[in-house]
């Protein structure tokens, strides 16, 4: 019935590094909106679940060159050769080819962990414990997201239980298409600075579509070639220096794209200290 | 004058085997440890996978890696089935049975091991409902389903030659005629074990997203799929000899003749060699080509002290090319160093799927991470050593009661009583089924 309700997108994100504040808004809103449950005290940072994680940048620089900065870790939706999706043998995590969404199924889910295996970005977890939560937050489930039973994985779906009910809307409206401003994830309402972004990364109508191809932009983890459709954007040189994971395509050698190592070694050189080309220079 | 055991009318004729009080005196430790890595297992079963310390990073760790492992040590059951029925190496029948054995408790084990593993076990048929084809967890689970069905087929007739078994006259035709189509059975197995122990390979080997696991190979099988399958089958045989040289020891008689060692070493001495010649290609490959085309520097993957490169130099060197050599000399292979040597070779390959497992999930993939290692917890290490437990006992029942190795009775009537003299006269220590220390050396014929 949804093929014929909507048109072909491709859902991305483009998150501002230089806006984003780690106040972690995202991840609250994320959880309230998911029904992420509460895993007890023993679980920290390693057994935690969280669709949505804020990484600490720091330039390892003393003060006063002393640079922090936060980095929002949430799935990249990969949209070539998918890790998660290529390993998982019972196809409990699939790719929409509408939407471009990974999706989970946790009722499939043998919660075999190979997907997290794969997943370079850390992207998935695992419910260790039997979801709970403190008394009285069941009054505000979002009764639109089902929660997990214990031992599965689950992840970041861009809040499809949203896209869901605006589908919905629209059909009961006697559309076929939803409105751009009807399926916004939470995470991006949450935002207090606006550093998240979202929208059809193939419209070119869009901000979004500006934004991901413009100077500041790049990827996580680019060259594995997994095609992320989760775009950073940082002006700031130590960030992207941090943040870059080897050569651009564009610099690969021209025989058959066999990698430049020369380069590589220079810039992750450059990365672990910014100062060294000036030495050498002078 | 010495009471016969009660349950002697069970044991073979013609071979000497421990009073049956010695025999469970042996057990009871084992039975011990069994019931406490069950209670291990129990409570990540009922309570969950939180009582491990495995977490959202470190998603596979202690039973993974020794699943691999027992699984690669496991590869001698099909590979000396391989090489007696298809290609009709006569002189491994005196050890096959026990080749089945140690393949069976190998395989059964990583299974419940397995099954404990997962978050859900009650959705495992789910993989043969909604198969993706694409994930080398799919393969890997069909075939090890089917191997292990192949192994229990394999088991049936070894244990229908129990002596009071035999006596049914169904039970003999059956055995028989299970017999007559085992080379079927041998070559199926092949089969099956060549593709698992290869996906197995595969598992990690096609994680695109891990650069320190990921490698290209040819179509859609990269060439940790090709490096598996060839230390398994180098491996297996060593863990065979392994084997029975610690049940020739324990129990203080020949099971074996002894040219079927200097066989086993031969082919583990050949193929070790050429998986660590293979090995070492691929590892240059990867570092200078594979590991830089999706921007890492093959430096960059040990950079750490936890996992620096003398890992690389312990796998590939000193667990590997060395044991390989070692058995490739006819003296070493011949005399006692072909142990060391055999112990050498399983533990490199264990080493491997070591690094193949935990050190991939260890080193950072994301450029702002850190190196994050992991300790088992109890309940982790209790099941596994329930598997080891189990295994042991599985295999002192098989021993005491069924013909494991069929030439055993041969090589005791063979042996020179005035040599055997002062060995029974010396018979103290505990022996898994072997002769009580008041038996007569003149009953062992």
């Amino acid at each position: 019935m949804s093929r014929n309700t909507t048109h072909r997108v491709r859902y991305g994100m483009a998150i501002d590094i230089d806006r984003c504040t780690g106040c972690g808004a995202c991840m609250v809103a994320c959880a309230v909106e998911n029904n992420v449950s509460v895993p007890p005290p023993p679980a920290g940072d390693r057994k935690g679940l969280t669709w949505i994680r804020v990484y600490r940048l720091h330039n390892e620089r003393p003060y006063p060159e002393s640079r922090t900065a936060y980095l929002p870790l949430l799935c990249q939706h990969c949209g070539h050769h998918t890790p998660c999706v290529s390993v998982c043998p019972q196809h409990a995590t699939d790719i929409d080819p509408e939407t471009g969404i990974v999706s989970q199924i946790p009722e499939r889910c043998l919660g075999c962990r190979y997907c997290m295996a794969a997943c370079p970005y850390h992207a998935r977890y695992f419910t260790w414990w039997d979801p709970v939560w403190p008394a009285g937050m069941e009054e505000i489930f979002n009764p639109d997201v089902s929660p997990r039973m214990r031992g599965v994985v689950e992840k970041c779906n861009f809040c499809h239980g949203r896209r869901q009910v605006a589908l919905q809307r629209a059909a009961a409206e006697g559309r076929r298409q939803i409105r751009d401003d009807e399926y916004r994830p939470a995470c991006l309402e949450a935002c207090p600075v606006g550093a998240i972004h979202f929208g059809n990364l193939d419209d070119p109508k869009q901000e979004l579509y500006d934004l991901v191809h413009g100077e500041r932009a790049f990827r996580l983890l680019e060259r594995l070639g997994t095609e992320p459709k989760i775009y950073y954007l940082s002006s700031q040189p130590w960030v992207r220096r941090l943040l870059h994971n080897g050569i651009p395509a564009s610099r690969r050698h021209p025989d058959g794209g066999r990698p430049d190592v020369a380069a590589l070694r220079h810039q992750q050189v450059l990365a672990r200290d910014p100062r060294a080309e000036e030495r050498r220079r002078s | 004058m010495k009471l016969a055991s009660p349950d002697r009318p069970l044991i073979m004729r013609g071979v000497e085997r421990t009073s049956l009080g010695r025999f469970l005196l042996w057990l009871v430790p084992w039975l011990a440890l069994l019931a406490f890595g069950l209670y291990g297992a129990y409570l990540c079963l009922a309570l969950g996978l939180n009582q491990t310390n495995l977490d959202n990073r470190f998603a596979f760790g202690l039973w993974i890696f020794l699943d691999l492992a027992v699984i690669a040590l496991g590869a001698g059951a099909f590979f000396t089935g391989f090489l007696l029925y298809i290609l009709r190496r006569e002189e491994l029948a005196d050890l096959i049975n026990s080749a089945v054995v140690v393949g069976f408790v190998c395989y059964s084990g990583a299974v419940v091991i397995l099954m404990i593993d997962v978050g859900q076990p009650l959705r495992a048929w789910f993989t043969f409902w909604h198969p993706n084809v694409h994930s080398m967890l799919t393969e890997v689970t069909f075939c090890i389903t089917c191997y292990l069905l192949v192994l229990f087929i394999e088991y049936i007739p070894i244990v229908l030659r129990n002596r009071r078994l035999r006596r049914i006259p169904a039970f003999l035709v059956f055995e028989f005629n299970l017999h007559k189509v085992m080379v079927v059975f041998a070559a199926v197995g092949t089969f099956l074990s060549f593709f698992h122990q290869g996906s197995l390979g595969g598992l990690y080997g096609v994680l695109q997203g891990r650069p320190f696991a990921f490698r290209e190979g040819f179509a859609i099988w990269p060439t940790t799929f090709f490096l598996f399958i060839l230390s398994a089958i180098a491996v297996g045989p060593a863990f065979l000899m392994l084997v029975t040289r610690l049940a020739e020891a324990l129990t203080r008689k020949r099971l074996v003749h002894p040219r079927v060692y200097t066989l086993l070493g031969r082919i583990s001495g050949w193929l070790l060699v050429s998986y660590v010649l293979l090995k070492s290609v691929d590892t240059l490959i990867w570092l200078n080509r594979t590991a830089p085309a999706v921007g890492f520097l093959g430096h960059d993957f040990y950079v750490h002290a936890a996992f620096g490169t003398w890992i690389l130099f312990a796998e590939i060197v000193l667990f590997g090319l060395a044991p390989a050599l070692m058995l490739l000399i006819p003296r070493v292979r011949q005399g006692r160093w072909a142990i060391v040597a055999a112990l050498l070779a399983c533990f490199g390959i264990a080493l491997n799927r070591f690094v193949m497992t935990i050190q991939t999930l260890s080193l950072p993939s994301l450029p702002f991470d850190k190196l994050l290692l992991y300790w088992p917890s109890w309940q982790e290490m209790a099941s596994f050593l329930a598997v080891i437990a189990y295994a042991v006992i599985l295999f002192s029942l098989s021993y005491r009661y069924l013909p494991l190795y069929p030439r055993e009775r041969e090589l005791q009537a063979d042996r020179d009583p005035d040599s055997v003299a002062p060995r029974a006269a010396s018979r103290t220590t505990l022996a898994v089924g072997g002769a009580g220390a008041g038996t007569l050396p003149t009953s062992r014929r």
